[in-house]
């Protein structure tokens, strides 16, 4: 483990003895700066030593990060500090971005999905997406959630793809409130319907992993609520990556954070830890909102 | 307090003034722009009466009766009744005689030649195919419609001053007596001019129509459109969506808004150099003008193209890519249906402009006189433009409505296209 100086003296100076027995917890043993337990038992995603740069600008410095089955796991810090440009690495929409340069190994189920062997259009049907604005298509509700289905070919016939259609609806919390208008526009729900729409297109494919980019940042207090409860539902069959500017969020829908800064990832641990008992200065510092 | 207060009071007072001068820019302003508006104005209304009220009499025609006696001598003096025959025989005698029998004051050369062309020369096939889809007609004689000579539909059209000197107008006196004989006896009926949209052009221009340049025209933009529009979209997308951005897709962008600007006769002496001396393809055909316009409008349409592309919101790209389209499923289920009003829009500008083109179209030969109706890519035709072109240039005065007419024609066109093209943006056109 290295630790920089100012990080010793910061954790001295506030009577934290560091643990140096990090590599005595559970999980393989990594070189990391990172406080805290980056590891966990089954990881569905571990990404490794991820750098990524912007041309000439390092976004993300050396990041080591698991992400575990059946759980949240929110990604918070201040603005630019590289949490979302970490997250599209995860399901490589970064790809799209010219310059863009990811280095270092991320492995879902084991395997790098940045090997030239990994096909890109797989990768995303297991990992799905929402995104900070809802996007629903400028189609129907049922083309919205029956699109991810019919270009990957899981639906057999008509009455396969209603029952996807149906069930992931269900799932989204939405089937009530769109299950007589499926083939109004997409477009035409509220905000916060239109998320839940986007969530409901995201799990038609059956994704292993679920990425939020500040899925709440453009909803109104009552649409958040709903969102959060789905996401809480949907951690039982899902891995669930969650980007959140909102701490209260991130302590309400998370099990485990991740705290980032200027690229790096400072402390990760357990969500109630983070919140009650930081162990980095800058996480306190964060959290108690002196910057950010 | 006081000198604040008064301080107060002097700002107020100056912004009360600059307040006032702001009103007045902007008042000023808005008058710029009323009158911009205005004077735009003013040149449409100017240009649609001048050509309205010099073209509107093309869509009609004069037609004067002639008693015509079908004499067995001259039509089939054998008895026969044989098609050859009835198809050889020489009507314009027949239609000659017949004048000179019912206006038997007309004497001498020159007046019987004013007699004579007061009917146009079509007035011979008439009378033939007349008798041929009826032969009983010989022996006979009917009171026939025939259409009358330019001059003498100008002349009742009004548009020669019969007070003018007789050496100044195209028409003599004694046809003016002929004229206004006929007109007492109602034999003498102005007529929608079927023939304007029906007949190609003609020497004669009364018997001169739009529908070879029409005909032209639409083939010549088929083609144009059949080659353009998939080219120009293709091109757009892949530049838009697929190219990196580097040098070379700079040069390539900078050299479309190049190709767009350069004057249209290049692109004529283009397609005069390759299409027809380097690959041997026919002059005048609406297949080489259509290779020609769609060189012009390419640039247009890839312009036009990429800037609705760019207008679409990247968060559907991203949405489609995070559900694990491909760029091409992306492209095809998602960015182009969305950019498709806008595409369509770019396109029928383009095509509108290559309408209104001839200056390419002189180039490949599409100027000469044809009078056959084009019903293929390689008929030699011409286009509308070019017909307003040629008619503009002929002495008859007759001409001189025909051309407004075609112009209107032309106008009517646009306005068709344009209108389509608002029809299908509508149509499209999706929110997100």
């Amino acid at each position: 483990m290295t630790i920089d100086k100012h990080q010793h003296v910061v954790n001295i100076s506030r009577g934290i003895v560091f643990n140096e027995g990090d590599q005595s917890l559970p999980g393989e043993a990594i070189e990391t700066k990172t406080v805290g337990q980056v590891t966990v038992d089954s990881p569905v995603i571990s990404a490794r030593h991820v750098n990524v740069h912007y041309g000439e600008k390092q976004a993300i410095k050396d990041v080591s990060i698991d992400v575990a089955k059946n759980a949240v796991i929110a990604f918070i810090g201040p603005s630019g500090c590289g949490k979302s440009t970490f997250l599209r690495c995860l399901n490589r929409m970064n790809d799209t971005i010219p310059n863009a340069k990811v280095s270092g190994s991320i492995r879902l189920d084991g395997s790098d999905i940045y090997d030239r062997s990994q096909d890109i259009v797989q990768l995303r049907a297991r990992v799905g997406m929402v995104f900070q604005k809802p996007n629903p298509f400028p189609k129907s509700i049922y083309e919205n959630v029956a699109y991810g289905p019919k270009i990957h070919g899981l639906a057999g016939n008509r009455a396969d793809l209603d029952e996807i259609v149906q069930l992931s609806l269900r799932k989204a919390g939405l089937w009530e409130e769109v299950k007589d208008r499926l083939d109004n526009p997409g477009t035409g729900l509220s905000g916060g319907q239109q998320q839940r729409l986007c969530i409901a297109r995201a799990i038609a494919v059956d994704p292993e992993v679920i990425l939020m980019d500040e899925p709440c940042s453009a909803l109104d207090p009552i649409a958040t609520a709903k969102v959060e409860d789905l996401i809480d539902e949907l951690r039982e069959n899902y891995a669930i990556v969650i980007v959140t500017h909102n701490m209260q969020q991130a302590a309400r829908v998370s099990q485990r954070t991740a705290y980032f800064h200027l690229g790096d990832l400072i402390e990760v641990g357990p969500t109630e830890q983070i919140f009650t008992n930081p162990r980095h200065r800058l996480t306190e510092d964060y959290i108690t909102g002196r910057f950010g | 307090m006081t000198e604040s207060a008064g301080h107060q009071q002097t700002t107020q007072q100056r912004v009360a003034a600059s307040l006032r001068r702001r009103y007045a820019a902007e008042m000023r302003f808005r008058a710029y722009g009323v009158f911009a508006v205005a004077v735009g104005l003013l040149f449409v209304a100017f240009l649609f009466t001048s050509i309205i009220s010099k073209g509107y009499t093309a869509f009609e025609q004069t037609y004067v009766a002639v008693d015509v006696v079908y004499s067995p001598e001259l039509i089939d003096p054998a008895g026969s009744r044989l098609a050859e025959t009835l198809q050889a025989a020489d009507y314009q005698a027949v239609l000659r005689a017949s004048l000179r029998a019912e206006f038997p004051q007309f004497e001498g050369r020159t007046s019987l030649r004013h007699l004579y062309g007061t009917v146009s020369n079509s007035a011979e096939q008439v009378l033939r195919d007349r008798v041929l889809a009826n032969p009983a007609l010989i022996g006979g004689h009917e009171r026939v419609w025939l259409l009358a000579h330019g001059h003498i539909d100008m002349f009742v059209k009004g548009q020669i001053d019969r007070n003018l000197p007789e050496s100044s107008r195209p028409i003599s006196d004694e046809e003016i007596v002929w004229v206004d004989a006929l007109q007492t006896a109602h034999r003498v009926q102005i007529r929608f001019n079927k023939a304007f949209f029906t007949a190609g052009d003609s020497r004669e221009p009364e018997q001169a129509g739009v529908a070879g340049a029409l005909a032209g025209s639409a083939l010549t933009l088929f083609m144009a459109l059949l080659l353009s529009f998939p080219i120009g979209v293709a091109a757009a997308v892949y530049l838009e969506e697929f190219a990196p951005k580097n040098v070379w897709t700079d040069i390539i962008e900078v050299n479309i808004n190049n190709l767009a600007a350069v004057p249209s006769i290049v692109f004529g002496l283009l397609g005069l150099a390759m299409f027809i001396q380097f690959f041997g393809l026919p002059r005048s055909v609406p297949l080489v003008g259509g290779l020609v316009l769609s060189l012009m409008t390419l640039p247009t349409i890839i312009i036009t193209g990429r800037a609705s592309l760019k207008a679409v919101p990247p968060s559907i790209r991203e949405a489609a890519f995070g559900m694990g389209a491909s760029p091409m499923q992306m492209v095809l289920h998602h960015v182009l249906p969305l950019a498709l009003p806008g595409v369509l829009t770019g396109t029928i500008i383009g095509m509108a402009r290559a309408l209104g083109e001839s200056a390419p179209l002189l180039m490949i030969g599409m100027v000469a006189f044809i009078v056959d109706v084009p019903h293929g890519l390689s008929d030699p035709s011409t286009v509308l433009p070019v017909q307003i072109y040629l008619w503009a240039q002929s002495p008859e005065r007759a001409f001189v409505e025909r051309t407004s007419g075609a112009i209107m024609v032309l106008l009517g066109f646009l306005l068709l296209m344009n209108a389509v093209a608002v029809i299908l943006r509508n149509r499209f056109e999706r929110r997100w």
